[in-house]
């Protein structure tokens, strides 16, 4: 390919990942010209940063045409949210941060009320309060489809009633690349620019594009507990120690990042982008083996999206 | 399991591509997209299930939800049932049938693949479209008991319609009909019949066990011995991703980027064509024509764009032009005009109601526009046989009458430029895919014929209305003219 590099010096994609990344940019600019009021969901996680780099890439030299909104259930690690201030200080980013007021209210947290509740109140209420009060009829998502099986039944633009709800039985067809995005008054889209990557792409366009993630992607050591097979982090005053169990010190990071106490950290010394990759290639479990809220049920996944969930 | 087979496929890479490794071949191209379609039943779940199962897709704490999940249901292998992979939503299990289309992702040390696992449900077939709407190659399963079905030769039709140029026969569950080789051939032959009659030349049959992993990943030479053909992955390995674009550039214009005073740029996707600074361009519908002054992306001022590149484009000179409108190649351009005629998959239970007005997306281009079906596939037959509508599922040729200028190429030689959907203006929802063929010879006004064509109706006011939904006035809306009495 002929290119005047300007300044970054970085070598050009491989045709993969640029037939990746053009489909999004491509997404999110058919999805902003549409829609009246989108917003852009922003969980701090890899798919995430991910996301906002293809989205500034997409509106270049202008800035984002939309704001960004993340669900703050209060128990993110800490590491997520300086992060958060850090990249929306460093972009200029319009960010908005909503809780549930009511589940503040209520106190509800991962311990007191199970894990299958407590995400429904903290994330899933919380995000439809969230885009209701905005009136946003487009909200753009990280979701990908190698992630879980009913998200490989996603449409790019998945749509939703005024309820927020999903009928994976009556999805609009999707041909080519023709999006449609007519939707009455209170129907909302939800739309996903990185539907056909999987977590080794994501994990390669970091390296090739030098995204910033939050540090707790590499392997240090932490302070964890082992609970119900899962190695929790165990830094936060909160966790309330069960009689059995100990802290201990280990080498871990995180390959998938949601709230603390349901995230499992996963042993490794992978320091680095390289080790990291390295370590997925030869991986033989999946993403989101650790997080807690997908072994709930079998179907648990879908359940949540019907209800709203991203 | 497929260690057996890994060892051979690394020496074959060898030899062929001495200098970089397996892995670096996969990198370097973009997935093979390919669908799996065919009637219920004939295994297609199973059939990708085993795909993932031997390529080592399947991590560990799936393969033991899958275990959990299918307890007792275990193949007298001791597999587990490989469909539940697949079918990822509730009522899928519970019916054990494939609803939607599901994309899943697995590579070889040659390859990378997204593959779309579409329904055989007759009232799925618009979720089999949506599949066939991207993919380069088109698996077709058959069961070898039960053969050719219609369903097999409608997906076959609508795969060759969108463009697919690449089928492979799967005769599947070849263990259950003894190995037969003859039947195995009597299929193919029949299936080969079809794909010639559709245009399709690359044809590759395979017998197959999908549920024995026999022919898929690893070679089932000792049941099958006078099979000596490919597998299901080598063939994938081996097949050409589609191109089809010989037209000229083409940047279908989605946003326009005004950030601040001396910016402005056009953003889009290269359709079609390449550009780079300095080439003359057209903008379409208006005919203006200005050069191109820089291509801008996030990092790099680029001296040259190609199809598929997300970029933004900067003229030479202030020129007014919206989303919607297309820059096109100066000594190539589409086709504008207000009529053509298309084919067209109708994918609503409605089907397409003559006369109503519906939204036609093209690109970024969005119209309102009349369907007249001409035609209609007789899946049986293979005839095309004149109809005045198209019911679901329905395959068939119309005539759009559009109420201001239409930009298109034809699908043949441009499926970004040639290809549509249309939206119901009630429902909003997407009813119909759509391939143009060409402009009409005809200089079509939006009512269709011109009037002296038209066979003349003068009623009073209060039984327009009535006329209008009868029937005969639907089938031939755009025939006649229809004028209200001055008289009760």
């Amino acid at each position: 390919m002929n290119v005047i590099e300007h300044g970054r010096g970085k070598p050009p994609l491989d045709p993969h990942l640029k037939a990746l990344e053009n489909e999004a940019i491509h997404i999110f600019r058919e999805v902003a010209a549409e829609f009246e009021r989108p917003v852009m969901l922003y969980s701090i996680g890899k798919d995430s940063s991910v996301l906002l780099h293809l989205a500034l890439k997409a509106f270049h030299p202008g800035k984002l045409p939309f704001p960004l909104v993340h669900i703050d259930t209060g128990w993110k690690f800490p590491e997520m949210i300086t992060f958060r201030d850090q990249v929306a200080a460093k972009y200029g980013l319009d960010l908005i941060t909503h809780t549930n007021p009511d589940g503040l209210r209520e106190k509800v947290t991962p311990f007191s009320h199970g894990s299958a509740r407590y995400t429904d109140i903290m994330k899933t209420q919380a995000l439809k309060q969230a885009l209701d009060m905005g009136r946003y009829d487009a909200a753009f998502g990280g979701a990908r489809r190698d992630e879980e099986a009913s998200r490989a039944k996603e449409r790019i633009y998945s749509f939703r009633t005024p309820d927020h709800a999903w009928d994976p039985r009556n999805q609009r067809p999707e041909l080519w690349s023709i999006y449609n995005g007519m939707v009455h008054s209170g129907e909302s889209v939800r739309a996903f620019p990185l539907s056909n990557w999987t977590e080794v792409d994501i994990w390669r366009y970091i390296q090739a594009e030098q995204i910033e993630l939050v540090p707790l992607y590499f392997a240090e050591r932490r302070k964890v507990v082992e609970r119900d097979g899962m190695l929790i982090l165990a830094e936060d005053k909160r966790l309330e120690l069960l009689p059995e169990e100990q802290v201990r010190e280990e080498l871990v990071r995180f390959r998938t990042l949601g709230c603390f106490p349901l995230t499992g950290a996963v042993r490794s010394a992978a320091t680095t982008l390289d080790e990291v990759i390295a370590e997925l290639e030869i991986a033989t479990v999946s993403e989101r083996q650790g997080r807690a809220i997908d072994r709930d049920q079998s179907g648990s996944m879908e359940k949540k999206k019907r209800e709203g969930y991203f | 399991m497929s260690s057996q087979l890994l060892p051979r496929l690394a020496q074959e890479d060898e030899s062929t591509d001495a200098l970089s490794g397996p892995q670096t071949v996969t990198r370097q191209a973009r997935p093979l997209r390919f669908i799996t379609c065919g009637s219920v039943d004939d295994g297609k779940s199973t059939l990708i299930g085993r795909l993932l199962w031997d390529t080592k897709a399947v991590k560990e704490d799936q393969a033991a939800t899958l275990r959990r999940d299918s307890t007792g249901q275990h193949n007298e292998l001791g597999l587990p049932d490989f469909a539940r992979l697949l079918d990822g939503l509730q009522a899928e299990r519970e019916q054990g049938i494939t609803i939607d289309v599901a994309y899943r992702y697995f590579a070889t040390d040659r390859r990378s693949f997204i593959v779309a696992d579409t329904p055989g449900h007759v009232q799925y077939t618009r979720n089999m479209a949506t599949g066939a709407s991207t993919a380069d190659l088109a698996v077709l399963l058959v069961d070898a008991r039960a053969g050719i079905l219609e369903q097999t030769r409608r997906h076959a039709t609508i795969a060759a319609l969108m463009g697919i140029r690449q089928f492979v026969l799967a005769v599947n569950k070849i263990d259950l009909a003894h190995y037969d080789e003859a039947g195995f051939q009597a299929i193919a032959r029949e299936f080969r019949e079809i794909a010639l009659s559709l245009g399709v030349r690359q044809i590759t049959a395979i017998p197959v066990s999908a549920l024995k992993g026999e022919n898929i990943v690893l070679r089932g030479d000792d049941v099958m011995p006078w099979y000596s053909g490919p597998t299901l992955v080598e063939t994938l390995e081996k097949a050409t991703q589609r191109t089809g674009q010989s037209t000229g550039f083409r940047l279908p214009v989605q946003r326009v980027s005004r950030p601040g005073e001396g910016f402005r740029g056009y953003q889009g996707t290269v359709a079609g064509g390449s550009i780079k600074p300095g080439d003359s361009v057209v903008v379409l519908p208006s005919g203006v024509e200005a050069n191109v002054k820089a291509i801008v992306t996030y990092d790099l001022v680029r001296n040259a764009a190609v199809s598929g590149d997300a970029i933004t484009l900067v003229l030479d000179r202030p020129v007014d032009i919206s989303r919607g409108d297309m820059i096109a190649a100066i000594d190539q351009r589409p086709q504008t005009g207000r009529a053509f005629t298309a084919r067209l998959v109708a994918l609503s239970p409605d089907g397409i109601v003559p006369g109503k007005r519906y939204w036609l997306k093209a690109g970024s281009r969005r119209q309102r526009v009349m369907v007249r079906p001409v035609s209609a596939l007789d899946l049986a037959t293979g005839n095309w046989d004149d109809a005045a509508v198209l019911a679901l599922n329905g395959i068939g040729v119309v005539e759009l009458d559009f109420e201001e200028d239409a930009i298109f190429d034809a699908y043949e030689t441009n499926r970004e430029t040639g290809a549509f959907i249309l939206i119901d203006p009630d429902t909003l929802n997407t009813v119909a895919g759509g391939m143009i063929d060409s402009r009409r010879s005809r200089s079509g006004r939006f009512d269709a014929l011109p009037d002296a064509d038209r066979a003349s109706i003068t009623l009073p006011a209060r039984l327009i209305e009535a006329f209008l939904k009868t029937e005969f006035a639907r089938a031939h809306v755009g025939e006649i003219r229809v004028t209200r009495g001055e008289k009760e």
